[in-house]
């Protein structure tokens, strides 16, 4: 376990030469720079609604606002866990950069998880300081605030730390490309299984919402964003909660501590496939 | 105890059958030379020494450990044939890596004096991405030796070097040889093989077809006299039968001019062990 930091270097490094970080970190700041005049025109705005009784217009724009900006942030994060990963075996095998570094007196399952360890190291950082960066900027321009504010944000990490393993073992069977397009494909269904969760509790379908909950339980990472989307409105009660509720950017029904519990396990299983996987691939 | 021992090596790709049940050994401080077309098993044979492939059937074992585990890659340096390595690293930064992950406490001495054997000193401080494919394949030689391995393992490292480049190479394993590193060396250059190397293996189809010194290999084919009736050769006779040739030549009235002891070279052993075949 020596080598884990000089690979978790070895790992940052080629990730800032290609320039990922460049581009996240531009994305980040386009993202930002929109989402504070959104909120600018959407909380000028709110002053001068006359919503329904019963709805708390401030309270669903800055709840609304804010799971759209949990999502960006998931989305940013996905996009530069899959980066950094998506070619760490196979990709690395083909072009001859990682023959050089298996045959160190290094463990395979030791390279896979200090490959993993330094994308978790960028990325949950990373999704922390958009996560606090943008509640700060509907806190600050809305005078809203979520109703928790750690848990989902650590939910939000844990979900692209699961992304950065599934990208990892991808890799040791994908070309990179091949890898990045299943990711992004994998990730795209998880936002679908969550929609359709929430139409399917608007229509009371009971078929949406097991398919739904089937999805959100074989991919967590959509889960946790599930949960951490409710966890921001936990204490919303009312017409407010009930409108929430239908989503696509507002509270969620699956979460829990079973579904934490149920993440942690299903990382270590990923990593257990993605080890004996290597451990069996002639390079 | 051998620095490799190869035991019934087999590997099969599916149905391709790459290695069918080769022994081998590189004795300690020997420099064997392993030959043979492309596609005969060289290269997974070495792979399969430094754990990078595993073996369909038979044992490998690097100075008793058994290949592939941590102990034989803690004894082994590799130069695969087709490598690369980050171009954003300078020479000094990459064997600084690889000694971190080898476990070397050389420090800066030994980067040192890895660079001035492959000659590289005066590109210490250059990135990767800016040397030639020769300077890499050199740095590729050094970066094999962080930490003093007693077993190399070099996949093709002249490839791509021109012939000062091949001789510093030459040099750099004879001197290897006389610090009593084992070395397996693979090549297509049968020249460079039969300078430096004590022994020669050569495989086809996975098989080893031929083994021996490379004077072991290089055969008698006989014995040509040059007369006042031209050259003749007989093909029987051996360095031991020369004189009795001549003196009979010359009973016989002849004048003799010259005397040359015909031995095949390498290159002719190894065309007639593949015969002939190439992919």
């Amino acid at each position: 376990m020596r080598a884990v930091p000089t690979i978790v270097g070895y790992g940052l490094r080629e990730a800032l030469r290609r320039k990922v970080f460049a581009v996240v970190l531009l994305l980040t700041l386009g993202f930002l720079g929109l989402y504070w005049l959104a909120n600018h025109y959407v909380f000028r705005d709110v002053e001068n609604i006359s919503p329904p009784v019963g709805i708390d217009a401030r309270t669903f724009a800055g709840a609304f606002m804010f799971g759209l900006a949990m999502f960006a942030t998931l989305f940013l994060g996905v996009v530069l866990a899959v980066f950094l990963t998506l070619g760490v075996v196979r990709g690395d095998a083909e072009r001859g950069l990682l023959q050089p570094l298996v045959v160190r007196p290094v463990g395979r399952s030791t390279l896979l998880f200090a490959r993993w360890l330094g994308a978790v190291a960028v990325c949950a950082p990373y999704v922390g300081a958009v996560y606090v960066a943008a509640m700060l900027i509907t806190g600050l321009t809305g005078h809203w605030w979520p109703d928790h504010v750690v848990v989902p944000g650590l939910e939000l990490a844990a979900g692209v730390a699961i992304v950065a393993a599934l990208s990892l073992l991808g890799s040791v069977f994908l070309t990179a490309t091949a890898n990045g397009i299943a990711v992004f494909m994998i990730f795209g269904a998880g936002l679908v299984a969550g929609l359709l969760g929430s139409i399917g509790h608007a229509l009371n379908s009971h078929t949406l919402q097991h398919s739904a909950k089937i999805g959100a339980w074989l991919i967590p990472f959509e889960a946790l964003y599930q949960d951490g989307l409710r966890e921001i409105t936990a204490n919303t009660t009312g017409f407010t909660g009930f409108l929430l509720q239908l989503g696509p950017f507002g509270g969620a029904y699956t979460g829990g501590a079973l579904l934490r519990l149920w993440a942690i396990a299903y990382l270590a299983l990923v990593g257990i496939l993605a080890v004996a996987g290597f451990a069996r691939k002639d390079l | 105890m051998p620095a490799l021992a190869v035991r019934g090596l087999e590997k099969r790709y599916g149905s391709v059958t790459a290695l069918a049940g080769v022994d081998l050994e590189v004795g300690e401080g020997e420099l064997v030379g392993l030959l043979g077309p492309n596609g005969a098993g060289k290269s997974t044979l070495v792979k399969i020494a430094c754990g990078l492939v595993r073996a369909s059937g038979g044992t490998a074992q690097v100075l008793d450990a058994r290949a592939g585990s941590l102990q034989a890659r803690r004894r082994i340096g590799y130069l695969a044939e087709l490598f690369r390595f980050p171009g954003w690293y300078s020479a000094d930064e990459l064997l600084e890596l690889h000694q971190r992950l080898a476990g070397s406490e050389g420090g800066a001495a030994e980067r040192t004096e890895l660079l001035e054997l492959v000659e590289l000193t005066e590109a210490r401080s250059r990135r990767v991405e800016q040397m030639s494919k020769g300077m890499q394949q050199r740095l590729g030689i050094a970066q094999a030796l962080v930490g003093r391995p007693p077993l190399l393992l070099l996949d093709e490292p002249t490839s791509a070097l021109d012939p000062v480049g091949r001789r510093t190479v030459r040099v750099l394993l004879e001197e290897l040889r006389g610090r009593g590193t084992s070395v397996l060396l693979n090549s297509h250059l049968l020249s460079e093989v039969e300078l430096v190397c004590d022994r020669v293996a050569i495989l086809l189809h996975g098989r080893l077809v031929a083994e021996g010194s490379p004077a072991e290999l290089a055969r008698a084919r006989g014995v040509e006299i040059e007369t006042d009736q031209g050259v003749q050769v007989f093909e029987d006779a051996s360095r031991e039968d020369a004189p009795r040739l001549v003196a009979e030549l010359v009973a016989a009235g002849r004048s003799v001019y010259g005397v040359r002891v015909l031995t095949s070279t390498l290159e002719e052993t190894y065309l007639e062990a593949v015969g002939g075949e190439t992919s």
